[in-house]
């Protein structure tokens, strides 16, 4: 996570226009861990917001509505900001694609990045992570789920083999 | 199968984890309005028609803006200049439209049922907004997203409908929420325009007194009399009602806390209700309308359903 935080800021030049922008749920807890560890070198605050991308998934019609989790709070004006987007898991890159379009809404960052803390391989989309704590390839099918204290009680990585799709 | 089934008719048949879920996704989506652009891409490409048989402003309004801000297509149909006034019957104006492959129908209609008699006649998602003197849902629900936001929890807490509830789907809608979600409720008017037998019939507790009504309750849900569905002499007249039944800022003072106030509109000042308090601190009427949009938006999407199957090999695969 230090070195994700690092890579971040190299990458920003800096953290006067950066902020951390976590997808509910686990994104959101992983953005303030970076968020304290960049505050932590720099010495200055960086704010960090939330985005829930419910709303804006392009498969509502074949899966259906899904419970909201949270709420999406952005703390700042995101004109002209470096947006670091913060997720646990990249894996079909359809998240991420939804969470650009929802960030479109909100304003025009000068700069958009992606810091994921797996990337699992097997994107169905042209997006790549531009910060990735670790790659992990794990076949379709298969679980990746990142555990964080805040919501789980502890901090691991769990990959599940594929199990039957009727589980 | 979505949370909610294929239409949402009434509050009477909707479970407590129903209700809650719909105002547990409504939270969320107030937020939405606030935007500088204030619309989410959720429901691109659904055709929804807002088939209104009686007159309506807000209800319709509320609705357009929930459909719009969940950038679904709306269309609306008011009644005085269709084909219905040509003689077409209610199911035939529904297949025409869902000939034009339409997704979902809101309904208001003045009588009592017809949303329901709809929603089993057409494949399209039915919402009642409102039929006769029977249910309406959505405002039901914004009715009790109001309260929640107040007090966190409705458990125990006293509610009392006041005036017309013989012709008010709103005091039915209310009722059966209310109750659902464990508030205490009673009514409150003259008994002609009370239902007969309400405290068995529909489980309230009936107070003839409006001063009875302000001290025994937290929160007063004030109806408008409804003088255009009043075929015979309900009141003497509506200075008397007014005199006997009004809710005043007078009368509110010597209540031993403060009541919230909520009325669903239109208002009739100085009938039902007074300036003082429809305009007065604990008033929440304009909340209810802003709480109307969200609570709106939360039904459309959650009628939006998907196809079941997929839904669960969705889950699995947890994209």
């Amino acid at each position: 996570m230090r070195r994700m935080a690092d890579e971040i800021v190299e990458r920003t030049g800096g953290t006067e226009t950066l902020v951390l922008v976590g997808i509910q749920r686990r994104g959101v807890q992983l953005a303030a861990r970076l968020a304290s560890f960049i505050e932590e070198r720099a010495g200055t605050p960086v704010p960090r917001g939330a985005l829930d991308i419910t709303l804006y998934r392009d498969d509502l019609q074949t899966v259906g509505p899904r419970p909201l989790v949270g709420a999406t709070e952005l703390p700042v004006d995101i004109d002209g900001m470096q947006v670091v987007i913060v997720d646990d898991v990249l894996y079909t890159g359809r998240t991420v694609r939804a969470a650009l379009d929802e960030l479109a809404d909100f304003g025009r960052p000068a700069r958009i990045l992606l810091a994921v803390l797996i990337d699992r391989g097997g994107q169905e989309l042209p997006i790549r992570a531009d910060v990735v704590g670790k790659f992990v390839a794990v076949p379709a099918g298969s679980q990746v789920d990142v555990r964080v204290a805040e919501l789980d009680g502890d901090d691991t990585v769990v990959v599940s083999p594929a199990r039957s799709r009727t589980a | 199968m979505t949370v909610l089934g294929k239409d949402l008719l009434d509050l009477e048949s909707l479970s407590v984890a129903q209700i809650t879920a719909i105002l547990d996704t409504a939270e969320p989506l107030k937020a939405i309005s606030l935007r500088a652009i204030k619309k989410v891409p959720t429901m691109r490409g659904a055709t929804i028609v807002n088939l209104f048989f009686e007159a309506s402003t807000r209800t319709r309004v509320s609705f357009e803006f929930a459909e719009k801000r969940m950038s679904a297509d709306a269309v609306n149909v008011a009644i005085s200049n269709s084909s219905v006034s040509k003689g077409e019957t209610l199911v035939d104006t529904a297949r025409n439209l869902e000939a034009m492959k339409i997704d979902m129908v809101v309904i208001r209609h003045q009588a009592s049922g017809a949303a329901r008699f709809l929603a089993e006649r057409i494949e399209s998602n039915v919402i009642n907004a409102g039929d006769g003197t029977h249910e309406h849902p959505t405002q039901g629900l914004l009715d009790l997203l109001t309260l929640r936001d107040k007090w966190g929890s409705l458990q125990g807490r006293r509610v009392c409908l006041v005036g017309d509830v013989l012709h008010s789907r709103v005091a039915r809608s209310n009722i059966h929420g209310l109750r659902k979600l464990g508030a205490e409720v009673a009514v409150c008017g003259p008994r002609s325009l009370l239902p007969n037998g309400a405290e068995a019939a529909l489980g309230v507790t009936v107070f003839d007194r409006i001063e009875a009504a302000i001290e025994w309750a937290d929160a007063l849900n004030i109806l408008r009399l409804q003088l255009e569905r009043m075929t015979a002499g309900y009141i003497p007249s509506l200075r008397e009602y007014n005199r006997v039944f009004g809710v005043t800022r007078e009368r509110l003072e010597r209540a031993p806390r403060d009541l919230l106030i909520l009325h669903p509109g239109p208002m009739n000042r100085g009938v039902e209700i007074d300036s003082d308090v429809a305009d007065g601190p604990h008033s929440l009427i304009l909340d209810q309308v802003t709480n109307g949009v969200a609570i709106r938006m939360a039904v459309l999407y959650m009628l939006r359903g998907g196809r079941p199957e997929l839904a669960a090999a969705g889950m699995a695969a947890g994209d």
